[in-house]
C-alpha cells in the first residue's frame, strides 16, 4: 500500500476544499494536498451553470464553473498536489486517511493537519417518506440538475417540483428553458425556502405557480411517474382534507434541503451538532479532534458561495498553523449560544485573541428586527429569513469586553436595540 | 391484425416464474440431465414478492403442526447455511427472538416453545432479564421471549439471482420480459405463449407467485385462488447499526407474524412488514397509515428508534392462497403440471425445501431423473470490495483498476463490481441495486444514479435514454438536451 505524508490534507475539491488549500498553503504549510472523487475540481458549482456567484467576493456575477476556476487557478499556480478521481474511504483520529484510485490503488496519507470540506447531500424521497408507488421520474433536483447540465439529457417534460429550495428553483428554470414544463413549485412552509431573488428570477418571470403551505402527499404511476397528488397543509404540516389536487406529471423533482455529508468525520470520532448536521466548531474551525477541521456546506449548508470561500480560508489558515505547530492554546473561551429566534451559530466556540466571524440562521422570518451579538453589538435588520444566511464579525478587543464565558446570539425588537 | 409468427421453443421442463421458488426448482433440477428454461415476466429475475419482504430465514417454529408450511419451514432453514456458501450470498445466521410483552403473551411464547421443540428446533426459553442481557435496546417492560438462535436473514433478490445464474453454469436457460399470456394442454404437451415466444414443454412448474392462480386457470385448473397481502417495510441510515442482534419478533396475531425489526443481511435495519389484504395484485404503494402502524409496532419492541433515520421505504405483496397454507401438487386435471402456489411466509425459507421435492413430485408425474456428474453447485464468487481489508483493496485494484473507481459513495460499490452486474444479468439500475447495493444508500442514488446510467449504457452499448430504472417504460431520462426546446419551436 503506497504511503504519503503531507502537512495538511483537504478532503474534497469544491469551492471550501479550494479555499482552504490555498489559506493553508499560504499559511506557510509545505506539503498540501487535495483529495477530490471526481473527475474535475470545482465541486457543485461545475454544475450550477447559472450565474450569480461572487456578488460578494469579485463584486461581479460568475456562473458556477467560472467562480470555481478563479480557485482552480490559483491552485494550478501553486504547488498544491491535487489527486483526482480518488475516494476516501477513512479518517482516523490520529489523522490518517485512506483513499483509493484506479491509478495507486490504496493511499495511506498521513498528515499533520486535515480540512474536511465533503459538502452535502439531498434529503431524499424516503427521508421524507412521501407516500405512493416508486416510479422512475423522480429525481433530488440536484441529481436532474447533473443530468441536464454535465450528462445534457433532460428527464422529462412536465415536471413538479416539491419544495422551493435553491436547486428547486433554479432547475424550474432551467427545465422551462429546455422546453418543459414546470406545473408546479409546492412548499409546505408558509414562504419560499430560497433565496428571494431566485423566487423572483426563476419562478416569477416565467409564471410557475408557486404552492404555500402545501405538499405532495401521494406518488402516482406504475414505471414512470404519471401524476402526484398535493393538499394545503395545517400548521403542523398535516393535509387538509378537500383540497387535494391531482397534477399530471412525468417527473418530479425534490428540493427539501441538504444534509451535510458527515460519516467520514463521525467514523473519525468527530462530534456532530444535531441542529447544523455538522461537526461541532471553535473559532479555529477545528472540530474536537485535534487537528481536524472543517468549513463549507459539510460545516453547515450555506446558500451563498462567497460565505463558503471565507469561512474556509479561516479553516485552511489555521490547519495550516496547527501543521506548522505555530497555533497557540487560547487563554480564555467562549461558548456561544444561539438564543430567541436563531436557530444556530458556527463557530460554536471562540476565543478572545482572534477576529471571528459568525454564520447563523434564523429560526423564523421576522420583520424590523435587530440582531444582539452577546450584547457586544446590536445590528438592524429590515427582516430576517430563515433561508438567508447572516453574518457578523467580532474584533478581539470586542470579545475581551464581554463578561462572563458565554455569548448569547438573539434577534431582538428595534426598541430593545 | 395478423397474428405474429412465434419461433416454438421446445423443452422438458418449463418453469414459470423466476421468484426465489422457481429460481429455487431450477437450480435443483439443474442437478440432472434434462432441458430446463425458465420464464420470467420481469426484467430480472426475484422481482416480485421475492425481492419486497423481510428477508428472514425462519426458525421454523411459527407455523401450525401438519401444514406444508411447517413440512418445508425448517429443513429449508437448516439447507441455508450450505446454499448461501456455495452461491456466495450473504447470509446472517443472527437469531430470531419472539418477545413476549406481558404474562399473557409468555403463555403463548411457551406453547411455540413446545411445538418447536417437538419439531426439533433448538429453541430456548429466555426471562426478561436473559433478553435484556442479549439486547439491551428492547424495552425494559417486556417479560421475556423465544430465541432461535438458527434463525437468520439473508438478501432474497441476490438469493433468486445466485440461483439462477448456478443454473445457468448448470445448464439452465431462462428468459426475461416474457410474461405468460396464453397457455394449454395439447396431446401431452403443455404450450406457454409470450409476447415473443411460443414453449412446448412436457412439464411446466408453475411458479408464478402473485399470478398463480391466473395460470392454473389458463390450464382449466380453477380450484385454488391468490389473495394479495401487502406489506409495508421501512429501512434505516447504515449508521444505526447494533441496535438489536437478533430478528425481533412480537407474538403473532391471526393473521401475519406481526411488526418486525430486522437487522438485515445488508446490514441495515429494517422495520415491518404491515399486512393488509388489498385487491389488487401490483398495489406497491407505501402509506401514511402504514407508517403508524409499523412504527408504532416497531417502537413497542425497540422504543429508541428515531424515524428521521429512515432512508427508504417499500411495499411487496403476499401471494396467500384462499389454503392459507401452500399448494405443492400436480394439477388433478392436466398431466405433467405441478402447481408451487401461494408460498407466502415463510416461503423464502421453505423454498429450498419445497425445490427439493420437486424431483420426486415430477418422478411421480413420469419424468425420468438422471443426475449429472459434473454438477457444479458452486458460484463463481462476487467480489465485495467494501468487506475487503484494505491490503486486499489495494491488491484488488492493481489488479483490476475498475474496483478503484468508487461509484457509489454511500455504499462504497465500485465500478467493477456494477459491470460484474451486468455481466451477471443485471439489466436496469434496480437490478444493479439488488445486486450489487450501489444506488440503495442514503442518497438513494442521488450521485451515483447518473453514473450507473452511464456504465449500463456503455456495458449494454445501449443509449442513455433507454436505461431504465426497472423495464420498458420506466427510462431514467428521456430526452437530449435542445430536444424538447427544437420540437417546441418547429411546432
Amino acid at each position: 500500500m503506497r504511503q504519503l505524508q503531507v502537512d495538511v490534507a483537504v478532503i474534497g475539491g469544491g469551492p471550501a476544499g479550494l479555499a482552504a488549500a490555498l489559506a493553508a498553503r499560504s499559511a506557510g504549510a509545505e506539503k498540501v494536498l487535495i483529495l477530490e472523487r471526481n473527475t474535475e475540481l470545482g465541486g457543485i458549482l461545475q454544475q450550477c451553470i447559472h450565474h450569480g456567484f461572487g456578488l460578494h467576493r469579485f463584486k461581479e456575477e460568475l456562473t458556477g464553473p467560472e467562480y470555481a476556476q478563479r480557485f482552480m487557478d490559483q491552485v494550478k499556480a501553486t504547488d498544491i498536489e491535487v489527486l483526482l478521481e480518488t475516494m476516501v474511504l477513512e479518517v482516523t483520529a490520529d489523522r490518517k486517511i485512506y483513499a483509493v484510485n484506479t491509478k495507486m490503488g490504496m493511499v495511506e496519507i498521513q498528515a499533520k493537519s486535515i480540512v474536511l470540506a465533503m459538502g452535502c447531500r439531498e434529503r431524499t424521497r424516503g427521508a421524507l417518506r412521501i407516500p405512493g408507488r416508486r416510479p422512475a421520474g423522480v429525481y433530488s433536483a440536484g441529481t436532474a440538475q447533473r443530468y441536464v447540465n454535465i450528462d445534457g439529457y433532460v428527464p422529462g417534460k412536465r415536471a413538479v417540483i416539491l419544495g422551493s429550495g435553491d436547486i428547486g428553483l433554479i432547475m424550474a428554470r432551467r427545465f422551462t428553458l429546455e422546453g418543459a414544463k414546470v406545473e408546479a413549485v409546492v412548499e409546505v412552509m408558509p414562504y419560499a425556502a430560497g433565496l428571494t431573488r431566485n423566487v423572483v428570477q426563476c419562478l416569477e418571470d416565467f409564471d410557475i405557480p408557486l404552492h404555500l403551505e402545501s405538499t405532495v402527499i401521494a406518488i402516482h404511476g406504475d414505471k414512470r411517474i404519471e401524476a402526484v397528488t398535493i393538499a394545503k397543509v395545517d400548521s403542523s404540516w398535516n393535509p387538509i382534507a378537500g383540497t387535494e389536487q391531482k397534477i399530471a406529471c412525468d417527473t418530479l423533482l425534490l428540493s427539501v434541503g441538504l444534509v451535510p455529508e458527515n460519516e467520514l468525520s463521525s467514523q473519525a470520532g468527530v462530534a456532530i451538532d444535531p441542529v447544523t448536521n455538522g461537526p461541532i466548531v471553535n473559532h479555529w474551525m477545528m472540530t474536537n479532534i485535534p487537528g481536524i477541521f472543517a468549513c463549507g456546506n459539510v460545516l453547515h449548508v450555506h446558500d451563498l458561495v462567497d460565505n463558503v470561500s471565507r469561512e474556509a480560508e479561516h479553516a485552511g489558515m489555521y490547519a495550516g498553523r496547527f501543521a506548522l505547530g505555530t497555533m497557540e492554546e487560547a487563554p480564555r473561551r467562549i461558548k456561544v449560544q444561539a438564543g430567541e429566534n436563531i436557530r444556530y451559530v458556527v463557530p460554536h466556540e471562540v476565543s478572545t485573541t482572534e477576529p471571528v466571524e459568525f454564520f447563523l440562521r434564523v429560526q423564523r422570518p421576522e420583520d424590523n428586527v435587530a440582531l444582539d451579538v452577546g450584547g457586544l453589538r446590536k445590528i438592524r435588520k429590515q427582516s430576517v429569513r430563515p433561508s438567508e444566511m447572516l453574518d457578523v464579525k467580532l474584533t478581539p478587543e470586542q470579545l475581551q469586553s464581554l463578561e462572563g464565558d458565554t455569548l448569547v446570539m438573539q434577534i431582538v425588537s428595534q426598541k430593545e436595540a | 391484425m395478423g397474428r405474429r409468427y412465434k419461433e416454438t421453443i421446445p423443452v422438458q421442463v418449463a418453469i414459470v416464474g423466476g421468484g426465489i421458488v422457481g429460481t429455487a426448482v431450477v437450480r435443483e433440477l439443474s442437478r440432472y440431465k434434462l432441458d430446463l428454461l425458465l420464464i420470467e415476466a420481469e426484467p430480472e429475475v426475484g422481482w416480485g414478492s421475492t425481492k419486497a419482504n423481510s428477508g428472514i430465514v425462519h426458525g421454523g417454529f411459527h407455523e401450525e403442526p401438519g401444514t406444508l408450511k411447517a413440512k418445508y419451514c425448517l429443513p429449508g432453514n437448516q439447507m441455508y447455511p450450505e446454499l448461501c456458501r456455495d452461491l456466495d450470498v450473504c447470509f446472517e445466521q443472527n437469531g430470531i427472538l419472539m418477545v413476549a410483552r406481558t404474562a399473557e403473551e409468555m403463555d403463548t411464547v411457551r406453547t411455540y416453545f413446545r411445538r418447536g421443540t417437538e419439531r426439533g428446533v433448538n429453541l430456548r426459553l429466555l426471562s426478561r432479564d436473559e433478553v435484556l442481557a442479549q439486547e439491551p435496546n428492547l424495552d425494559p417492560g417486556i417479560a421475556g421471549a423465544l430465541f432461535a438462535p438458527e434463525g437468520g436473514s439473508v438478501m432474497p433478490f441476490e438469493l433468486a439471482a445466485a440461483l439462477m445464474e448456478n443454473a445457468v453454469q448448470n445448464g439452465a436457460r431462462y428468459l426475461v420480459n416474457a410474461k405468460v399470456q396464453n397457455a394449454w394442454s395439447e396431446a401431452g404437451k403443455k404450450f406457454l405463449e409470450t409476447e415473443e415466444h411460443r414453449i412446448q414443454a412436457d412439464y411446466v412448474i408453475n411458479a408464478a407467485g402473485l399470478f398463480a392462480d391466473d395460470l392454473a386457470r389458463m390450464f382449466g385448473d380453477d380450484y385454488f385462488t391468490i389473495h394479495p397481502r401487502k406489506g409495508e417495510e421501512y429501512i434505516f441510515d447504515l449508521s444505526v447499526k447494533d441496535v438489536v442482534k437478533s430478528t425481533i419478533f412480537p407474538v403473532p396475531g391471526p393473521i401475519s407474524k406481526g411488526i418486525l425489526v430486522i437487522p438485515t443481511a445488508a446490514g441495515n435495519l429494517m422495520m415491518g412488514p404491515t399486512g393488509d389484504n388489498i385487491l389488487e395484485k401490483e398495489d406497491l404503494a407505501t402509506s401514511q397509515y402504514g407508517f403508524e402502524r409499523v412504527f408504532a409496532g416497531a417502537k413497542s419492541l425497540v422504543p429508541s428508534l428515531d424515524p428521521r433515520k429512515i432512508i427508504a421505504q417499500f411495499a411487496g405483496v403476499r401471494a396467500a392462497s384462499n389454503r392459507g397454507d401452500f399448494i405443492v401438487e400436480l394439477s388433478p386435471n392436466v398431466p405433467g403440471l405441478l402447481h408451487l402456489a401461494g408460498i407466502e411466509s415463510p416461503g423464502l425459507t421453505a423454498a429450498p425445501a419445497i425445490a427439493a421435492d420437486v424431483p420426486r413430485l415430477l418422478g411421480e408425474a413420469g419424468l425420468e431423473l438422471d443426475l449429472k456428474e459434473d454438477f457444479d453447485p458452486r458460484r463463481r464468487p462476487v467480489i465485495r470490495f467494501n468487506l475487503l481489508s484494505r491490503e486486499e483493496q489495494d491488491a484488488l485494484v492493481k489488479e483490476d483498476p475498475s474496483y478503484g473507481r468508487i461509484i457509489c459513495r454511500c455504499e462504497t460499490i465500485t465500478e467493477g463490481e456494477i459491470v460484474d452486474a451486468v455481466q451477471r444479468g443485471a439489466r436496469t439500475l434496480d437490478g444493479i441495486k439488488f445486486r450489487t447495493r450501489a444506488g440503495a444508500g442514503r442518497c438513494q442514488g442521488g450521485f451515483c444514479q447518473p453514473l450507473i446510467t452511464e456504465i449500463i449504457s456503455r456495458e449494454l452499448n445501449i443509449p442513455v435514454t433507454k436505461v431504465t430504472k426497472r423495464g420498458p417504460g420506466s427510462e431514467q431520462v428521456r430526452y437530449k438536451v435542445k430536444e424538447l426546446y427544437e420540437s417546441e419551436v418547429q411546432a
